[in-house]
């Protein structure tokens, strides 16, 4: 089998478990804080619906968890045995946020065990919501050092190569590299934005299955004003990511946005397809391309005509870019029409056709996930080391890659539909309403 | 040999392997020991204490071992190209085992209660056959099993597998983990109050003691055929050995006198410890025979000194957790007598 031959395999099974082990990361990073605001939320307002609620998503979550934890040691070590020699390389300089997160995520796991098993056992409330902050800081600190090695592959700093050896080694500054701040801050804001919609589908869904508790509707409220704080500051923090790329890695941006000539007051292309080197029924913004790179709309955007033909990422990234914005977009400017409506007392919110656009809302917001993954990591092509070492010669010489696809394949299905099937059945068994009056049973009984 | 930067490196990956030899055989045996009485009709007996040790802490084991592979890849990048060219098809399949028992916690335990005979019996195999899938690795690094062809690193199976050594480890593994396992659950079960459990599982401790010694023995008589020059280094530390093997003889006194379970299981621990390190001490400076030693395989020094302080830093993190941990389910008699009941 030649040489390009496992490249491609390779890429093919690691894009199979990123794209699997992403939305149990999305949701591992996310929901902790959706379960630590409710607890607070409850607790201050002396409300055993929101204490109730937060209950009931650490159990879902845990299972999450665990599905992650396995995939995430399944991508952890594919890291080596399909990019044995992009690990050799990297190793020397970006080894240390790898290591770091290991210890993140053995604080997180360490107090999620805690935490899951002292429900209750603690008089006070306050205490046990104390438990649940290491693990929101462990999972965020996890997502943080993984996103920290992602940047560095985009835009590698802190080495010198001299005569192919690295020299000169920084591992901080490694950490520290231009595309870091803007790629941490918009994965922890869209981790936490995707967990807020997938609480409200699951809530929306509820209601419109005929449950007309209180407690829905508090989920519902809750998760949609989470979802429209955290979509705003993604909006927000992906105008970074513009100039980030615009500045450091123009021929992303320019693969994604068509633009195949270096110009000034540049138009931002939406939708549309592409028949040779030419847009057709797009949408064109006039100066907007401009204004995301560089906040002017004269600037000038470098085009695709400024770099080797062999050093452009592919251009079918623009439809990934597209649905990536697009979503955000509509979720941010949904949620808004909620929660206003919400304050207003309008009642078109409570309609079906308007929750079922709610139950919509969450696996839209994982397509999206999903879809700024795959941009990111196509639209970084042909390098797996931006600059440095391309994707074909840091894949594995083993022959056996195919089988492994095969096998992954299997485990992925396995455990996606376990998951559903474990959380459905479970939530079903115990419905929030049986549960409540289990409690009301239970505190009636120690008063008498 | 001096205190250097490669020494300090691998003697706390080595630390850390070994708790987590420790810690996954527990799990793994548990496992095992489960199904077996499953199939034999005293479920009850083990399913309890598995519920209530193993699944607040498996992901905390899981880490140990993700710790390790991490960073052996930080401290030693080169080892990424030898052995993880080498090593696709051995640790893909260890993935899929450890999934299955990721998977029997999530789906199992938490969740919904699935409590299907063949998920059970699934989880159980899949303790033996991980050991069995994870040990051959140490059979490649006495050389031999991953050769060179056009300079690329593979792995020759049929060598492997036709190996004595290899088979030799595998079975030491599998004796190992249902011994450890033995005597912690013994202890465990003691704590519990819980005389039944407390006798099967010593019986199947004395019953695994004997397979342990005699494989870990025999090991060492294979390795004069296939690495003299480890043999060699192994036959000076004969002392250590010594001083294993009596920790071993003070174990299996105890247990069989059915007093001190708690001692019986530390010197285990000391046992398994003082073996595993003149083991690893004998191995130096090899990474992987003949082709990688600790020193030509290291990272540059600003990265060995950035990875150690890390490691001391989150070392101050981790230890009072585990601290915590262990207190609340493994020292907690009202916990382990299964008194109370605060799962989520």
């Amino acid at each position: 089998m030649g040489f390009e031959d496992t490249a491609l395999l390779s890429r093919i099974l690691t894009l199979m478990t990123l794209s699997f082990h992403i939305l149990y990361a999305t949701v591992g990073v996310g929901v902790p804080l959706m379960i630590m605001i409710a607890q607070w939320v409850g607790i201050k307002k002396n409300d055993d619906h929101y204490i109730l609620l937060a209950r009931r998503w650490a159990r879902g979550f845990v299972i999450t968890v665990a599905v992650g934890v396995v995939t995430g040691t399944a991508i952890g070590l594919q890291l080596s045995l399909l990019w044995p020699n992009f690990m050799q390389l990297a190793g020397n300089v970006i080894a240390l946020p790898l290591f770091m997160e290991v210890f993140a995520f053995f604080f997180e796991a360490i107090f999620l065990g805690i935490y899951l098993y002292t429900w209750d056992r603690f008089e006070d409330q306050r205490k046990h919501l104390l438990l649940l902050i290491p693990v929101a800081l462990g999972a965020a600190a996890s997502s943080l050092f993984i996103t920290v090695v992602n940047a560095f592959m985009n835009s590698p700093q802190g080495f010198e190569v001299l005569n192919g050896e690295l020299v000169n080694v920084s591992p901080l500054l490694a950490m520290l590299s231009p595309a870091m701040p803007t790629k941490v801050a918009h994965v922890m804001a869209t981790a936490f934005m995707t967990s807020a919609f997938l609480l409200a589908s699951i809530a929306a869904f509820r209601m419109i299955r005929g449950s007309n508790h209180i407690y829905h509707k508090k989920a519902l409220f809750l998760t949609m004003k989470l979802g429209l704080v955290f979509s705003i500051a993604t909006a927000l923090i992906g105008d970074f990511s513009g100039k980030y790329l615009a500045e450091y890695q123009p021929e992303k941006l320019a693969a994604a946005e068509w633009h195949f000539e270096t110009e000034e007051g540049a138009g931002l292309v939406m939708f549309g397809i592409l028949d040779g080197e030419e847009v057709k029924y797009a949408i064109k913004v006039p100066y907007a391309l401009s204004i995301l790179a560089h906040s002017l709309p004269n600037a000038e955007v470098t085009g695709l005509n400024e770099f080797p033909k062999d050093e452009i990422p592919p251009l079918w990234i623009h439809y990934l870019f597209d649905t990536m914005v697009t979503i955000g977009m509509w979720l941010a400017f949904f949620s808004f029409v909620y929660v206003a409506a919400a304050w207003r007392g309008w009642s078109f919110i409570k309609a079906k056709w308007f929750r079922w656009l709610i139950v919509a809302g969450g696996p839209l917001a994982l397509i999206a996930i999903e879809a700024g993954w795959w941009f990111t990591e196509v639209g970084r092509q042909p390098w797996i080391l931006r600059g440095y070492m391309k994707t074909s010669e840091a894949a594995t010489t083993s022959g056996q890659v195919d089988l492994m696809i095969i096998l992954f394949a299997g485990l992925y299905f396995i455990l996606g539909a376990g998951t559903i099937v474990v959380l459905s059945r479970m939530y079903k068994r115990n419905p929030v309403e049986k549960e409540l009056a289990d409690r009301e049973a239970q505190k009636g009984g120690e008063q008498e | 040999m001096t205190l250097t930067l490669e020494i300090i490196g691998i003697s706390v990956l080595w630390l850390f392997l070994f708790l987590y030899v420790i810690v996954a055989s527990i799990d793994f045996g548990a496992g095992f020991f489960n199904a077996y009485s499953a199939f034999t009709n005293k479920q009850h007996i083990l399913t309890n204490i598995i519920q209530r040790y193993l699944s607040p802490v498996w992901e905390v084991t899981n880490v140990f071992f993700v710790f390790f592979f991490v960073g052996i890849i930080g401290f030693f990048p080169q080892t990424a190209y030898y052995y993880g060219t080498a090593l696709l098809v051995p640790a893909s399949i260890a993935l899929v085992l450890l999934s299955i028992r990721g998977s029997y916690y999530a789906f199992a335990t938490y969740g919904a209660k699935i409590n299907h005979r063949g998920y059970i019996f699934m989880y159980g195999l899949s303790g033996l056959l991980l050991p069995a899938s994870l040990s051959p690795v140490l059979a490649m690094s006495e050389g031999g099993f991953i050769k060179m062809a056009n300079d690329k690193p593979y792995l020759d199976y049929w060598a492997l597998f036709t190996s004595p050594l290899t088979w030799s480890i595998v079975v030491l593994s599998l004796a190992a983990v249902l011994y450890i396992s033995a005597v912690f659950l013994t202890w465990y079960a003691d704590k519990a109050g819980d005389a039944k459990a407390t006798d099967l599982m010593r019986k199947y401790a004395l019953i695994w003691a004997g397979p342990a010694i005699v494989t870990a023995t025999g090991i060492i008589f294979e390795l004069r055929g296939h690495n003299a020059e480890h043999y060699a280094r192994l036959l000076d530390l004969w002392w250590v050995f010594g001083i294993s093997f009596l920790l071993f003889v003070g174990t299996v006194y105890l247990i069989w006198k059915r007093r001190n379970y708690g001692w019986a299981f530390i010197l285990l621990i000391g046992q398994f410890f003082t073996a595993f390190f003149a083991y690893g001490f004998s191995h130096y400076p090899y990474l992987l025979y003949p082709y990688l030693t600790i020193y030509d395989s290291f990272t540059n020094e600003s990265m060995a000194i950035a990875l150690i302080i890390a490691f001391i830093a989150g070392l101050g993190l981790l230890l009072p957790s585990l601290y915590l941990l262990f207190r609340l389910f493994l020292f907690d008699k009202d916990y382990v007598k299964g008194k109370s009941d605060y799962h989520a």
